[in-house]
């Protein structure tokens, strides 16, 4: 096993303001409305859980504050099910709005490898179960 | 946490895979609606459960003289392609953000 990670690196540009954004982004009421249920709040180092309700997982991300600048950056610890990630959010103004580019980083190889399930015939069932998790959202 | 091995271990059976799959679908049962749609002895699917339940797989509840079995599908997370998982939720999350951002506006 080796110590390399990965980064998921999303990005979308939204026909907003960088402020408005950084409002959706850092506001508890505004984040529960996009993202999850969260007891977030603008200070570095602050502990914050995200909350999903789900019948079969307690659907809890720990998280904590790492690093804000205003209507720049925001980046968060990401904890939930054994997997320990940082989540950052990159705001660039842009002619029409703003682009947001979203970095989750620290996957481990063993979390980023597709099972060669074709081999064993699982592929399908370890399928059904990551929409099964997917859906308890 | 078990390790991979221990879950690949226990669902490398595919009686005991098809148990697991039936809970995950099916939600919470007893040993007897397991046992009818197994076509093996109910004995053999307790042994089934049980292997399931040390694997971390399965959970179960007493209520009077019965035990009722569900599927802890979390359990799974070692093994799941956690990129691919993430790479869904934020598309989808970031479209949930831009039909928000749109509402703010009114």
């Amino acid at each position: 096993m080796t110590n390399q990670t990965q980064t998921l690196v999303i990005e979308k540009e939204f026909a907003h303001s960088p402020e408005k954004l950084w409002r959706a982004l850092t506001q508890p009421h505004l984040i529960k409305e996009w993202l999850m249920e969260n007891d977030f709040e603008p200070k570095v180092g602050h502990d914050f859980k995200l909350r999903v309700q789900t019948p079969q997982w307690n659907g809890v991300i720990d998280c904590k504050v790492l690093e804000i600048e205003p209507q720049k950056k925001l980046s968060y610890d990401w904890s939930s099910m054994g997997l320990d990630t940082v989540v950052t959010f990159t705001l660039t103004p842009t002619s029409n709005g703003v682009q947001l580019r979203v970095e989750q980083s620290g996957f481990r190889e063993e979390h980023a490898r597709n099972f060669q399930g074709a081999k064993f015939g699982w592929q399908n069932f370890f399928g059904k179960l990551e929409q099964l998790l997917a859906k308890t959202e | 946490m078990q390790s991979p091995d221990a879950i690949f271990r226990s669902l490398s059976d595919p009686t005991r895979r098809a148990i697991f799959e039936r809970l995950c679908r099916g939600g919470e049962q007893t040993v007897w609606m397991l046992t009818e749609d197994a076509g093996i002895s109910q004995p053999a699917v307790s042994k089934h459960l049980g292997v399931l339940k040390l694997a971390g797989l399965v959970g179960d509840r007493r209520e009077g003289r019965e035990t009722h079995y569900s599927a802890k599908p979390q359990a799974l997370a070692p093994l799941l392609d956690w990129m691919s998982f993430y790479a869904a939720f934020w598309h989808e999350r970031l479209d949930h953000l831009d039909s928000l951002l749109k509402r703010m506006d009114q």
